[in-house]
């Protein structure tokens, strides 16, 4: 079990998160760090892409909502890409698509953010 | 693949792994697949498999832990019952609640609600010297 994180310039002064795997309590901190370290260059416009997202818990939960409140002080914004049904229940239960923009593309999630 | 449970022997798998976390996805593999033997939905597998994680996850985090976490499912013709025990003084905690906000409180409560949530009935045991039993049962919905 391991967590992949790739990084990638976007056009509109935003970046953009690729995850693969599955984000645990052993797996996000990695995660943290790569959103923590965009913050921390600057980067306050970010698209996190799930789609290779297999898994996600409360730890991986904070981690998104962390590196949110982080950019929001910015006046940012986190989108995601999100297409599993499992994953996305979980922002649905826990109400979590109401301060996340959840898109079933990065297209979508792009023009949101600009 | 196995038959699954048809039978009025209930089965019984039990784990003990170490309270760290490179350990819980074991753990929630191992609930997953006692699940599979009952005929729960992948839905409701999946449920089970963040359950039994965000029990684990609390434990892990907490700074009295055990050194180990000790997980015991048991596949009942009706229902999936799960128990996730933690020798350390103080294990999971009943905190949480049905309506959420995002300050840095609930955050750390999402795990215990989700586990409210996603599993039909949840309840803590807790010993001051023998460690927190937190028992979660999932049942088979009439099919």
């Amino acid at each position: 079990m391991d967590i992949k994180v790739n990084v990638r310039e976007a056009p509109g002064d935003c970046y953009v998160v690729d995850l693969s795997g599955e984000i645990d309590v052993y797996t996000s901190p990695k995660v943290k760090d790569a959103i923590g370290d965009l913050i921390d260059r600057g980067v306050y416009h970010l698209i996190i892409n799930l789609e290779k997202v297999r898994y996600i818990d409360s730890t991986g939960l904070g981690v998104l909502i962390g590196g949110l409140k982080r950019v929001r002080e910015h006046g940012g914004s986190v989108n995601l890409v999100c297409t599993n049904p499992q994953i996305k229940k979980i922002f649905d239960i826990t109400g979590l698509v109401k301060i996340f923009g959840i898109f079933d593309s990065e297209d979508s999630a792009m023009k949101a953010l600009v | 693949m196995n038959q699954p449970v048809q039978h009025a022997i209930p089965e019984l798998v039990e784990l003990r792994i170490p309270a760290r976390p490179e350990w819980v996805a074991l753990a929630r593999l191992a609930a997953a697949t006692v699940a599979n033997r009952l005929s729960f939905s992948i839905e409701e597998i999946e449920d089970v498999k963040l359950a039994v994680a965000e029990a684990c996850t609390a434990v892990i985090q907490h700074e009295n832990r055990g050194e180990f976490i000790q997980l015991t499912c048991e596949a009942l013709s009706d229902s999936l019952r799960v128990r996730v025990h933690d020798s350390g003084r103080h294990g999971v905690e009943p905190a949480g609640g049905r309506s959420m906000d995002f300050d840095e409180a609930r955050i750390a409560g999402l795990g215990v609600f989700l586990i409210r949530t996603l599993m039909d009935e949840v309840s803590y045991d807790v010993h001051p010297q023998l460690g927190t039993d937190l028992l979660m049962v999932k049942r088979l919905a009439a099919r």
